[in-house]
Protein backbone atom coordinates (compact mmCIF):
# COMPACT_ATOMS: atom_id res chain seq x y z
CA UNK A 1 0.00 0.00 0.00
CA UNK A 2 2.70 2.41 -0.81
CA UNK A 3 2.01 5.81 -2.34
CA UNK A 4 3.20 6.20 -5.84
CA UNK A 5 6.63 8.39 -6.21
CA UNK A 6 4.12 10.87 -8.00
CA UNK A 7 2.87 11.71 -4.24
CA UNK A 8 5.67 11.82 -2.77
CA UNK A 9 7.13 14.32 -5.10
CA UNK A 10 3.67 16.74 -4.96
CA UNK A 11 4.18 16.43 -1.17
CA UNK A 12 8.02 17.45 -1.32
CA UNK A 13 6.74 20.25 -3.62
CA UNK A 14 4.23 21.37 -0.67
CA UNK A 15 6.61 21.26 2.11
CA UNK A 16 9.06 23.30 0.10
CA UNK A 17 6.69 25.95 -0.58
CA UNK A 18 5.78 25.62 3.54
CA UNK A 19 2.54 23.79 2.52
CA UNK A 20 0.53 20.59 3.74
CA UNK A 21 -2.60 18.64 1.43
CA UNK A 22 -4.43 19.56 4.82
CA UNK A 23 -3.62 23.01 4.29
CA UNK A 24 -1.76 23.12 8.15
CA UNK A 25 0.98 24.73 8.61
CA UNK A 26 4.78 22.43 8.65
CA UNK A 27 4.63 22.29 12.77
CA UNK A 28 0.61 21.82 13.28
CA UNK A 29 -0.95 18.83 14.93
CA UNK A 30 -4.21 18.03 13.34
CA UNK A 31 -7.61 18.07 15.25
CA UNK A 32 -7.10 16.20 18.67
CA UNK A 33 -9.96 14.64 20.19
CA UNK A 34 -9.29 12.80 24.12
CA UNK A 35 -12.31 10.78 25.21
CA UNK A 36 -11.56 8.90 28.41
CA UNK A 37 -12.82 5.84 30.24
CA UNK A 38 -14.34 4.16 27.11
CA UNK A 39 -13.98 0.78 28.10
CA UNK A 40 -16.27 -0.61 31.20
CA UNK A 41 -13.93 -3.88 31.53
CA UNK A 42 -11.01 -1.81 31.90
CA UNK A 43 -9.29 -0.29 34.64
CA UNK A 44 -8.63 2.70 32.63
CA UNK A 45 -9.05 3.06 28.81
CA UNK A 46 -9.05 6.24 26.50
CA UNK A 47 -9.41 7.19 23.11
CA UNK A 48 -7.91 9.96 20.94
CA UNK A 49 -7.91 10.86 17.45
CA UNK A 50 -5.60 12.89 15.55
CA UNK A 51 -7.60 13.81 12.38
CA UNK A 52 -8.72 10.28 11.02
CA UNK A 53 -6.01 8.25 12.93
CA UNK A 54 -8.20 6.73 15.83
CA UNK A 55 -6.53 5.12 18.38
CA UNK A 56 -7.59 3.67 21.98
CA UNK A 57 -5.60 2.39 24.79
CA UNK A 58 -6.61 0.50 27.92
CA UNK A 59 -5.14 0.08 31.25
CA UNK A 60 -5.49 -4.08 32.95
CA UNK A 61 -3.47 -4.61 36.09
CA UNK A 62 -2.68 -8.51 37.52
CA UNK A 63 -0.40 -9.39 39.76
CA UNK A 64 2.99 -11.27 39.28
CA UNK A 65 6.30 -11.89 40.20
CA UNK A 66 8.53 -9.07 40.71
CA UNK A 67 11.72 -8.85 38.23
CA UNK A 68 14.56 -9.97 40.32
CA UNK A 69 16.59 -6.31 40.21
CA UNK A 70 13.71 -4.50 41.48
CA UNK A 71 11.98 -6.71 44.05
CA UNK A 72 10.14 -4.27 45.32
CA UNK A 73 8.66 -2.36 42.10
CA UNK A 74 5.55 -2.96 40.12
CA UNK A 75 5.64 -3.82 36.45
CA UNK A 76 5.11 -2.33 33.23
CA UNK A 77 4.10 -4.40 29.88
CA UNK A 78 2.92 -2.23 26.89
CA UNK A 79 1.98 -3.99 23.65
CA UNK A 80 0.37 -2.59 20.19
CA UNK A 81 -1.75 -4.62 17.96
CA UNK A 82 -1.86 -2.54 14.42
CA UNK A 83 -5.19 -4.43 13.60
CA UNK A 84 -6.18 -5.37 10.24
CA UNK A 85 -9.15 -3.69 10.33
CA UNK A 86 -7.71 -0.43 11.15
CA UNK A 87 -5.65 -0.39 7.65
CA UNK A 88 -5.73 -1.80 4.46
CA UNK A 89 -1.76 -2.37 4.96
CA UNK A 90 -1.82 -4.00 8.29
CA UNK A 91 -1.92 -7.80 7.96
CA UNK A 92 -3.22 -10.74 10.75
CA UNK A 93 -0.18 -12.21 12.27
CA UNK A 94 2.52 -11.90 15.16
CA UNK A 95 2.85 -8.18 16.16
CA UNK A 96 5.17 -6.44 13.31
CA UNK A 97 8.35 -4.58 14.04
CA UNK A 98 6.16 -1.48 13.41
CA UNK A 99 3.81 -2.52 16.13
CA UNK A 100 6.66 -3.56 18.61
CA UNK A 101 8.62 -0.12 18.32
CA UNK A 102 5.43 1.68 18.71
CA UNK A 103 4.80 0.14 22.00
CA UNK A 104 8.62 0.15 23.36
CA UNK A 105 8.80 3.76 22.53
CA UNK A 106 5.81 4.23 24.39
CA UNK A 107 6.80 1.98 27.37
CA UNK A 108 9.56 3.89 27.50
CA UNK A 109 8.34 7.49 27.87
CA UNK A 110 6.21 6.52 30.38
CA UNK A 111 8.76 4.23 32.25
CA UNK A 112 11.65 6.67 32.10
CA UNK A 113 9.77 9.35 33.17
CA UNK A 114 8.93 7.83 36.47
CA UNK A 115 4.77 9.03 35.73
CA UNK A 116 4.18 6.09 37.38
CA UNK A 117 5.44 4.76 40.82
CA UNK A 118 6.40 1.45 40.62
CA UNK A 119 7.22 1.16 44.06
CA UNK A 120 3.68 1.71 45.65
CA UNK A 121 3.01 -1.27 43.38
CA UNK A 122 4.65 -3.70 45.87
CA UNK A 123 2.39 -6.51 47.70
CA UNK A 124 4.70 -8.27 48.71
CA UNK A 125 8.74 -7.69 48.33
CA UNK A 126 10.56 -10.35 45.96
CA UNK A 127 7.06 -11.91 45.69
CA UNK A 128 4.15 -10.33 44.19
CA UNK A 129 3.90 -6.97 42.94
CA UNK A 130 1.32 -5.14 40.44
CA UNK A 131 1.49 -5.63 37.07
CA UNK A 132 0.35 -3.16 35.02
CA UNK A 133 -0.37 -4.05 31.00
CA UNK A 134 -0.93 -1.46 28.79
CA UNK A 135 -2.62 -2.56 25.08
CA UNK A 136 -2.89 -0.05 22.25
CA UNK A 137 -5.02 -0.67 19.63
CA UNK A 138 -5.65 1.76 16.42
CA UNK A 139 -9.37 1.48 14.84
CA UNK A 140 -8.08 3.72 11.99
CA UNK A 141 -5.01 4.44 10.91
CA UNK A 142 -3.58 7.54 8.90
CA UNK A 143 -0.58 8.14 10.61
CA UNK A 144 1.23 9.10 13.89
CA UNK A 145 0.74 5.96 15.68
CA UNK A 146 3.43 7.23 17.89
CA UNK A 147 2.28 10.23 19.08
CA UNK A 148 -1.60 9.56 19.57
CA UNK A 149 -0.71 6.27 20.94
CA UNK A 150 1.45 7.83 23.84
CA UNK A 151 -0.89 10.31 24.78
CA UNK A 152 -4.16 7.74 24.67
CA UNK A 153 -1.96 5.70 27.24
CA UNK A 154 -1.17 8.61 29.53
CA UNK A 155 -4.88 9.18 29.68
CA UNK A 156 -5.80 6.14 30.09
CA UNK A 157 -3.49 5.69 33.07
CA UNK A 158 -4.93 8.44 34.46
CA UNK A 159 -8.09 7.21 33.92
CA UNK A 160 -7.00 4.05 35.69
CA UNK A 161 -8.27 2.75 39.28
CA UNK A 162 -7.06 0.04 40.83
CA UNK A 163 -8.69 -3.05 40.90
CA UNK A 164 -9.90 -5.10 44.19
CA UNK A 165 -7.25 -7.38 45.69
CA UNK A 166 -8.58 -10.34 47.98
CA UNK A 167 -5.91 -10.24 50.67
CA UNK A 168 -7.07 -13.98 52.37
CA UNK A 169 -6.79 -15.50 48.67
CA UNK A 170 -4.06 -12.91 47.34
CA UNK A 171 -5.88 -12.69 44.21
CA UNK A 172 -7.19 -10.10 42.08
CA UNK A 173 -11.40 -9.72 42.00
CA UNK A 174 -11.44 -9.04 38.40
CA UNK A 175 -14.53 -7.28 37.41
CA UNK A 176 -14.41 -5.09 40.41
CA UNK A 177 -12.45 -1.88 40.80
CA UNK A 178 -11.67 0.30 44.01
CA UNK A 179 -11.80 4.27 44.00
CA UNK A 180 -7.98 4.20 44.14
CA UNK A 181 -6.19 5.60 41.44
CA UNK A 182 -2.63 4.06 40.20
CA UNK A 183 -0.17 5.88 41.95
CA UNK A 184 1.27 8.16 39.63
CA UNK A 185 3.72 11.24 39.89
CA UNK A 186 3.11 14.65 38.21
CA UNK A 187 5.61 13.68 35.58
CA UNK A 188 3.19 13.36 32.89
CA UNK A 189 5.18 12.22 29.76
CA UNK A 190 4.14 13.03 26.05
CA UNK A 191 5.65 11.84 23.09
CA UNK A 192 6.48 13.76 19.99
CA UNK A 193 7.40 12.60 16.91
CA UNK A 194 9.22 14.84 13.98
CA UNK A 195 9.56 13.56 10.26
CA UNK A 196 12.08 14.86 8.10
CA UNK A 197 10.90 14.92 4.06
CA UNK A 198 13.44 16.67 2.33
CA UNK A 199 15.08 19.95 3.96
CA UNK A 200 11.78 20.12 6.27
CA UNK A 201 10.64 19.13 9.76
CA UNK A 202 6.79 18.07 9.79
CA UNK A 203 4.87 17.13 13.23
CA UNK A 204 2.14 14.78 13.06
CA UNK A 205 1.87 13.39 9.37
CA UNK A 206 -0.39 11.85 7.92
CA UNK A 207 -0.28 8.06 6.20
CA UNK A 208 0.88 9.62 3.11
CA UNK A 209 3.48 12.13 4.66
CA UNK A 210 4.44 9.12 6.66
CA UNK A 211 5.20 7.21 3.83
CA UNK A 212 7.10 10.15 2.20
CA UNK A 213 9.19 10.76 5.39
CA UNK A 214 12.98 10.33 5.12
CA UNK A 215 13.95 10.37 8.88
CA UNK A 216 12.28 10.78 11.88
CA UNK A 217 12.72 11.43 15.85
CA UNK A 218 10.62 10.50 18.55
CA UNK A 219 11.14 12.25 21.85
CA UNK A 220 9.27 12.09 25.27
CA UNK A 221 9.10 15.26 27.46
CA UNK A 222 7.90 15.47 30.89
CA UNK A 223 8.27 18.50 33.41
CA UNK A 224 5.72 21.19 34.53
CA UNK A 225 7.97 23.94 34.99
CA UNK A 226 11.30 22.87 33.30
CA UNK A 227 10.53 20.57 30.24
CA UNK A 228 12.94 17.46 30.19
CA UNK A 229 13.66 14.77 27.79
CA UNK A 230 13.35 11.51 29.02
CA UNK A 231 13.49 9.04 25.58
CA UNK A 232 14.44 9.56 22.24
CA UNK A 233 14.42 7.34 19.13
CA UNK A 234 15.60 8.27 15.66
CA UNK A 235 14.05 6.13 13.12
CA UNK A 236 14.44 6.02 9.09
CA UNK A 237 17.01 6.06 7.07
CA UNK A 238 17.94 9.54 6.10
CA UNK A 239 20.48 11.58 8.42
CA UNK A 240 19.88 14.60 10.63
CA UNK A 241 22.33 17.34 10.69
CA UNK A 242 23.29 18.70 14.46
CA UNK A 243 20.90 21.97 13.15
CA UNK A 244 18.49 19.81 12.58
CA UNK A 245 17.67 18.14 15.72
CA UNK A 246 18.24 21.33 17.61
CA UNK A 247 15.39 22.74 15.79
CA UNK A 248 13.18 19.54 16.97
CA UNK A 249 14.49 19.85 20.43
CA UNK A 250 13.46 23.57 20.50
CA UNK A 251 10.04 22.82 18.52
CA UNK A 252 9.36 19.81 20.92
CA UNK A 253 9.07 21.78 23.92
CA UNK A 254 6.72 24.05 22.49
CA UNK A 255 4.38 21.18 21.00
CA UNK A 256 4.98 19.36 24.46
CA UNK A 257 3.32 22.24 26.31
CA UNK A 258 0.82 22.52 23.73
CA UNK A 259 -0.47 18.71 24.04
CA UNK A 260 0.15 19.19 27.61
CA UNK A 261 -2.88 21.15 28.14
CA UNK A 262 -5.02 19.40 25.54
CA UNK A 263 -4.18 16.41 28.38
CA UNK A 264 -4.67 18.32 31.59
CA UNK A 265 -7.70 19.66 30.64
CA UNK A 266 -9.18 16.03 28.67
CA UNK A 267 -8.83 14.61 33.01
CA UNK A 268 -9.63 17.69 34.50
CA UNK A 269 -6.78 18.55 36.34
CA UNK B 1 -34.98 -20.66 43.37
CA UNK B 2 -36.51 -20.78 39.81
CA UNK B 3 -35.50 -17.83 37.70
CA UNK B 4 -38.27 -15.53 38.00
CA UNK B 5 -36.88 -12.22 37.51
CA UNK B 6 -34.20 -11.51 35.75
CA UNK B 7 -30.84 -10.45 37.01
CA UNK B 8 -31.34 -7.11 34.65
CA UNK B 9 -34.89 -6.94 35.06
CA UNK B 10 -35.83 -6.95 31.39
CA UNK B 11 -38.53 -9.59 30.05
CA UNK B 12 -37.76 -12.99 29.39
CA UNK B 13 -38.32 -11.91 25.30
CA UNK B 14 -36.19 -8.72 25.60
CA UNK B 15 -32.82 -7.84 24.35
CA UNK B 16 -30.63 -5.53 25.85
CA UNK B 17 -30.96 -1.79 24.67
CA UNK B 18 -29.35 -1.83 21.03
CA UNK B 19 -27.46 0.24 18.68
CA UNK B 20 -26.40 -0.08 15.23
CA UNK B 21 -24.38 2.35 13.60
CA UNK B 22 -22.56 2.20 9.50
CA UNK B 23 -19.16 3.76 8.65
CA UNK B 24 -17.32 3.86 11.65
CA UNK B 25 -13.90 3.06 10.56
CA UNK B 26 -13.24 5.28 7.57
CA UNK B 27 -10.03 3.38 5.90
CA UNK B 28 -12.40 0.49 5.45
CA UNK B 29 -14.48 -0.16 2.53
CA UNK B 30 -17.58 -1.08 4.65
CA UNK B 31 -17.81 -0.59 8.49
CA UNK B 32 -20.90 -1.22 11.36
CA UNK B 33 -20.72 -0.97 14.96
CA UNK B 34 -23.26 -3.12 16.65
CA UNK B 35 -24.61 -2.70 20.34
CA UNK B 36 -26.14 -5.12 22.89
CA UNK B 37 -25.95 -2.99 26.18
CA UNK B 38 -22.69 -3.40 27.02
CA UNK B 39 -21.39 -5.60 24.26
CA UNK B 40 -19.95 -3.71 21.43
CA UNK B 41 -18.73 -4.79 18.55
CA UNK B 42 -17.54 -3.01 15.38
CA UNK B 43 -16.95 -4.93 11.94
CA UNK B 44 -14.93 -4.14 8.95
CA UNK B 45 -15.30 -4.97 5.00
CA UNK B 46 -12.16 -4.72 3.08
CA UNK B 47 -12.83 -5.94 -0.63
CA UNK B 48 -13.33 -7.59 -2.77
CA UNK B 49 -9.80 -7.48 -3.55
CA UNK B 50 -7.41 -10.12 -5.62
CA UNK B 51 -6.81 -13.22 -3.83
CA UNK B 52 -3.19 -13.59 -2.47
CA UNK B 53 -1.49 -16.57 -2.36
CA UNK B 54 -2.58 -16.81 -5.61
CA UNK B 55 -3.07 -20.83 -5.31
CA UNK B 56 -6.20 -19.86 -3.06
CA UNK B 57 -8.07 -18.00 -6.10
CA UNK B 58 -11.56 -19.55 -7.34
CA UNK B 59 -12.04 -18.74 -10.29
CA UNK B 60 -15.77 -19.56 -10.06
CA UNK B 61 -16.26 -17.17 -7.05
CA UNK B 62 -14.81 -14.93 -4.73
CA UNK B 63 -13.94 -15.65 -1.02
CA UNK B 64 -15.51 -14.89 2.50
CA UNK B 65 -13.04 -14.59 5.18
CA UNK B 66 -13.78 -13.41 8.88
CA UNK B 67 -11.77 -12.83 11.34
CA UNK B 68 -12.74 -12.19 14.86
CA UNK B 69 -10.76 -10.93 18.10
CA UNK B 70 -11.30 -9.29 21.15
CA UNK B 71 -9.23 -6.49 22.56
CA UNK B 72 -7.59 -7.55 25.85
CA UNK B 73 -9.25 -4.93 27.73
CA UNK B 74 -12.55 -5.84 26.21
CA UNK B 75 -13.57 -8.45 29.60
CA UNK B 76 -12.54 -8.24 32.88
CA UNK B 77 -9.34 -10.70 33.46
CA UNK B 78 -7.54 -9.38 30.17
CA UNK B 79 -7.25 -11.58 27.48
CA UNK B 80 -3.76 -12.37 26.03
CA UNK B 81 -3.45 -9.92 22.56
CA UNK B 82 -3.25 -12.12 19.75
CA UNK B 83 -5.94 -15.10 17.89
CA UNK B 84 -6.51 -18.10 20.03
CA UNK B 85 -8.89 -21.23 19.57
CA UNK B 86 -11.92 -19.48 20.37
CA UNK B 87 -11.12 -16.38 18.05
CA UNK B 88 -10.52 -18.66 15.49
CA UNK B 89 -13.80 -20.86 15.73
CA UNK B 90 -15.97 -17.67 16.26
CA UNK B 91 -14.16 -16.36 12.94
CA UNK B 92 -15.03 -19.68 11.08
CA UNK B 93 -18.85 -19.91 12.13
CA UNK B 94 -19.26 -16.13 11.35
CA UNK B 95 -18.12 -16.75 7.86
CA UNK B 96 -20.55 -19.76 7.75
CA UNK B 97 -23.33 -17.35 8.92
CA UNK B 98 -22.74 -15.44 6.63
CA UNK B 99 -21.66 -17.14 3.31
CA UNK B 100 -24.64 -17.95 1.71
CA UNK B 101 -26.51 -14.49 1.65
CA UNK B 102 -23.23 -13.01 0.01
CA UNK B 103 -23.23 -13.50 -4.35
CA UNK B 104 -19.53 -14.50 -3.75
CA UNK B 105 -20.44 -16.18 -7.48
CA UNK B 106 -19.92 -12.11 -8.44
CA UNK B 107 -16.48 -11.92 -7.46
CA UNK B 108 -14.07 -14.67 -8.83
CA UNK B 109 -10.96 -15.05 -7.78
CA UNK B 110 -11.42 -11.86 -5.15
CA UNK B 111 -11.43 -12.49 -1.21
CA UNK B 112 -13.67 -10.20 1.19
CA UNK B 113 -11.88 -9.68 4.01
CA UNK B 114 -14.21 -9.27 7.32
CA UNK B 115 -12.58 -8.28 10.44
CA UNK B 116 -14.61 -7.90 13.66
CA UNK B 117 -13.53 -6.68 16.69
CA UNK B 118 -15.16 -6.77 20.24
CA UNK B 119 -14.86 -3.37 22.02
CA UNK B 120 -16.30 -4.52 25.53
CA UNK B 121 -17.89 -7.60 26.12
CA UNK B 122 -20.92 -9.07 28.06
CA UNK B 123 -21.89 -11.91 26.51
CA UNK B 124 -23.39 -12.69 22.83
CA UNK B 125 -20.55 -11.32 21.27
CA UNK B 126 -20.52 -12.76 18.38
CA UNK B 127 -23.73 -12.21 17.82
CA UNK B 128 -23.14 -8.61 17.86
CA UNK B 129 -20.29 -9.37 15.78
CA UNK B 130 -22.28 -10.96 13.12
CA UNK B 131 -25.08 -8.18 13.19
CA UNK B 132 -21.82 -5.50 12.30
CA UNK B 133 -20.35 -7.69 10.04
CA UNK B 134 -23.74 -7.67 7.97
CA UNK B 135 -24.37 -4.35 8.20
CA UNK B 136 -20.34 -3.67 6.87
CA UNK B 137 -20.91 -6.17 4.19
CA UNK B 138 -23.85 -3.92 2.76
CA UNK B 139 -22.58 -0.68 3.67
CA UNK B 140 -19.39 -2.34 1.74
CA UNK B 141 -21.83 -2.59 -1.62
CA UNK B 142 -20.98 -6.07 -1.41
CA UNK B 143 -23.65 -7.70 -3.29
CA UNK B 144 -26.25 -9.61 -1.12
CA UNK B 145 -29.61 -11.40 -1.04
CA UNK B 146 -30.34 -10.32 2.37
CA UNK B 147 -29.27 -9.34 5.63
CA UNK B 148 -28.04 -11.79 8.42
CA UNK B 149 -29.11 -11.01 12.29
CA UNK B 150 -28.04 -12.69 14.91
CA UNK B 151 -29.19 -13.13 18.56
CA UNK B 152 -28.30 -15.24 21.65
CA UNK B 153 -30.85 -17.46 22.66
CA UNK B 154 -30.51 -18.83 26.57
CA UNK B 155 -32.43 -21.27 28.44
CA UNK B 156 -32.21 -20.04 32.53
CA UNK B 157 -33.32 -23.06 34.73
CA UNK B 158 -36.38 -23.74 32.53
CA UNK B 159 -36.68 -20.23 31.10
CA UNK B 160 -36.20 -19.61 27.10
CA UNK B 161 -34.84 -16.00 27.44
CA UNK B 162 -33.21 -13.81 24.34
CA UNK B 163 -30.15 -12.04 24.65
CA UNK B 164 -28.03 -13.40 27.64
CA UNK B 165 -26.10 -11.13 30.00
CA UNK B 166 -22.81 -12.93 31.27
CA UNK B 167 -24.23 -13.51 34.78
CA UNK B 168 -27.19 -15.30 33.37
CA UNK B 169 -24.61 -17.43 31.18
CA UNK B 170 -23.22 -18.37 34.65
CA UNK B 171 -25.91 -19.55 36.30
CA UNK B 172 -25.87 -22.72 37.69
CA UNK B 173 -29.23 -22.91 39.64
CA UNK B 174 -31.90 -25.59 38.90
CA UNK B 175 -31.10 -26.44 35.09
CA UNK B 176 -28.46 -24.28 34.75
CA UNK B 177 -27.65 -22.24 31.49
CA UNK B 178 -27.67 -23.07 28.16
CA UNK B 179 -26.38 -20.48 25.74
CA UNK B 180 -27.40 -21.18 21.74
CA UNK B 181 -26.09 -18.12 19.94
CA UNK B 182 -28.60 -18.10 15.98
CA UNK B 183 -28.39 -15.72 13.24
CA UNK B 184 -31.46 -15.91 10.73
CA UNK B 185 -31.37 -14.92 6.79
CA UNK B 186 -34.66 -12.22 6.53
CA UNK B 187 -36.47 -14.63 5.06
CA UNK B 188 -36.00 -16.72 8.15
CA UNK B 189 -33.09 -19.75 7.52
CA UNK B 190 -31.10 -20.42 10.26
CA UNK B 191 -26.93 -19.48 9.11
CA UNK B 192 -25.46 -20.22 12.32
CA UNK B 193 -26.66 -22.31 15.17
CA UNK B 194 -24.27 -23.48 18.31
CA UNK B 195 -25.37 -24.63 21.68
CA UNK B 196 -23.75 -25.40 24.85
CA UNK B 197 -25.71 -26.54 27.98
CA UNK B 198 -28.73 -29.08 28.65
CA UNK B 199 -32.22 -28.59 26.76
CA UNK B 200 -34.83 -30.67 25.29
CA UNK B 201 -35.43 -30.80 21.71
CA UNK B 202 -38.84 -29.27 22.45
CA UNK B 203 -37.67 -26.57 23.90
CA UNK B 204 -34.95 -26.18 21.44
CA UNK B 205 -37.61 -25.69 18.91
CA UNK B 206 -39.36 -23.18 20.70
CA UNK B 207 -35.73 -21.25 21.70
CA UNK B 208 -35.77 -20.80 17.81
CA UNK B 209 -38.78 -19.67 17.20
CA UNK B 210 -38.15 -16.87 20.15
CA UNK B 211 -35.00 -16.30 18.19
CA UNK B 212 -36.36 -16.03 14.66
CA UNK B 213 -38.76 -13.31 16.55
CA UNK B 214 -35.80 -11.32 18.09
CA UNK B 215 -33.83 -11.52 14.77
CA UNK B 216 -36.63 -9.08 12.90
CA UNK B 217 -36.68 -6.41 15.46
CA UNK B 218 -32.66 -6.88 15.13
CA UNK B 219 -33.31 -6.82 10.80
CA UNK B 220 -35.29 -4.08 11.36
CA UNK B 221 -32.66 -1.80 13.22
CA UNK B 222 -29.91 -2.72 11.34
CA UNK B 223 -31.95 -1.85 7.96
CA UNK B 224 -32.45 1.74 9.86
CA UNK B 225 -28.83 2.16 10.14
CA UNK B 226 -28.26 1.10 6.54
CA UNK B 227 -30.71 3.27 5.20
CA UNK B 228 -29.66 6.51 7.31
CA UNK B 229 -25.99 5.72 5.84
CA UNK B 230 -27.86 6.36 2.21
CA UNK B 231 -28.94 9.39 3.34
CA UNK B 232 -26.01 10.81 3.95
Amino acid sequence: MEISNLTKQRILDYLNEGKRFDSRNLEDFRKIEIEIGVSKNAEGSARVKFGNTEVIAGVKIATAEPYTDHEGEGTLMTTCELLPLSSPRFESGPPSIEAIEIARIVDRGVRESGFIDFGKLCIKEGEKVYSIMLDIYPLNEDGNMIDAAALACVVALKNAKMPKYDEKTGKIEFGKLTNKPIPLTDKTPLTITFHKIGKKIIVDPTREEEDTSEARVSMALFGKKEVMITAMQKGGEADLTEEELEKMLDLGVEKFKELSKLVYKAVGE
Amino acid sequence: MAYTKRFDGRKFDESRKMEAKVGVVKNADGSAMFRFGDTIAIAVVYGPKQMHPQHMQDPKRGLLRCNYDMLSFSVPERKRPGPNRRSQEIGKVTEWALSSVVDLESYPNTVVDVHIMILQANASTRCAGINAASMALASAGISMKELVSAVSIGKIDDKIVVDLIKEEEDYEDGEGATDMPMAFTKSGEITLLQLDGRIRPEELKEAVKIGKKACKEIYELQKKALRKMEEK
